[in-house]
């Protein structure tokens, strides 16, 4: 699965994207995020506040509880501020 | 509305457009629209609307120019430092384009004073740089049933949508609220704000100026708007994506159980 990353996520992660293998236990958004904080520092400093990131499967934005079975790409992108 | 021949040399370039032409323009001179912030976001969007011809733009901002503005805040200039961004937009729009009536709003928008600001105008456009603002913003315009072309900065990054919550889909469904999107706001210190994090100044020309372009769309009518997609501009690797998204049952503002209430 491609997971690509947006704005001050991607800044604190250090990438754009990635592909990773998931373990089967991961079957929603919130199981995702959870398992994506455990990978280091610099994952645990950009889910810090988890619930304010925002998730898109395929394209389409999806609620922390949508099933990710079946998806070929999840985009993590946070709320932003500055004007 | 009949165009004067300056003002038909003026807009030629649009009224060439079979998308704008005479009728196109004549939308615009009627239009009135409200900027939230004449920061970053908010100078390159004043600027295009003025030289497009939009016939009232009014400005909120209760800001003065300092010296750490003027990296990308180009609507301002080093002459303009300690003068409120009112008076440096006024002289600004008025050097592009004589046609256009501007009202400063020398003030600070409040979750109090927001519905009766947007309730003035036809169309608002949030450029601010913070999120008890944008929450203020876009549950005015929900009630007050105005459209909202929205847009925010990170230090590499934008984002742009367009909200039309007041109206539904071809289909009859409900068109999303930004909290749909985004439902609560940020804890304070969740989200680097751009004086600590800083911000890539031509970034705020390339959204600023994006945000022009989704503006005179929804007065003209041209084309597909950001309407339930969220345009995502990543110019540390150059990458442009949008995001679809809808209706949220869970919002405050037009869910089910808001409208449970009514």
């Amino acid at each position: 699965m491609k997971l690509s990353y947006f704005a001050w996520v991607r800044e604190r992660i250090g990438k754009s994207e990635e592909e990773i293998e998931l373990p089967s236990h991961v079957a929603t958004i919130n199981d995702l995020l959870g398992w994506l904080k455990g990978r280091g520092e610099e994952y645990a400093h950009a889910f810090e506040h988890a619930e304010v990131v925002r998730a898109a499967i395929d394209r389409r934005h999806a609620r922390p509880e949508t099933s990710i079975a079946g998806a070929r790409e999840i985009a993590f992108f946070p709320p932003m501020t500055g004007g | 509305m009949t165009l004067s021949a300056s003002e038909i040399e003026r807009y030629a370039r649009h009224l060439v457009l079979r998308e704008i032409g005479g009728p196109g323009q004549a939308r615009l001179a009627a239009a009135r629209v409200l900027v939230i912030g004449a920061g970053g976001l908010g100078s390159p969007l004043l600027q295009y609307l003025a030289a497009a011809g939009i016939g009232g733009i009014g400005l909120i901002d209760d800001d003065v120019v300092s010296l750490s503005n003027l990296q990308r805040q180009v609507i301002h200039g080093t002459g303009d430092i300690g003068k409120p961004k009112t008076n440096s937009v006024a002289a600004a729009l008025e050097r592009l384009n004589p046609h256009v009536r501007y009202e400063p709003h020398e003030t600070r928008l409040t979750a109090k004073n927001a519905r009766e600001l947007v309730r003035g105008y036809d169309i608002v456009a949030d450029g601010s740089d913070n999120f008890d603002t944008r929450y203020a913003v876009s549950d005015a315009c929900f009630y007050e049933k105005k459209p909202l072309i929205t847009a925010a900065l990170g230090v590499f990054d934008g984002s742009l949508t367009t909200i039309r919550a007041h109206e539904r889909r071809p289909d009859g469904s409900l068109n999303p609220t930004y909290r749909c999107l985004f439902p609560t706001p940020p804890p304070p210190g969740a989200v680097p704000a751009c004086a600590e994090a800083g911000v890539l100044g031509a970034l705020a020309g390339v959204i600023g100026s994006l945000m022009a372009i989704e503006v005179v769309r929804e007065i003209v009518g041209f084309g597909e708007g950001l309407v339930g997609r969220l345009l995502m501009v990543d110019t540390r690797s150059m990458r442009f994506e949008t995001v679809s998204y809808g209706w949220d049952e869970h919002n405050p503002l037009s869910g089910e159980r808001a409208r449970s209430v009514e």
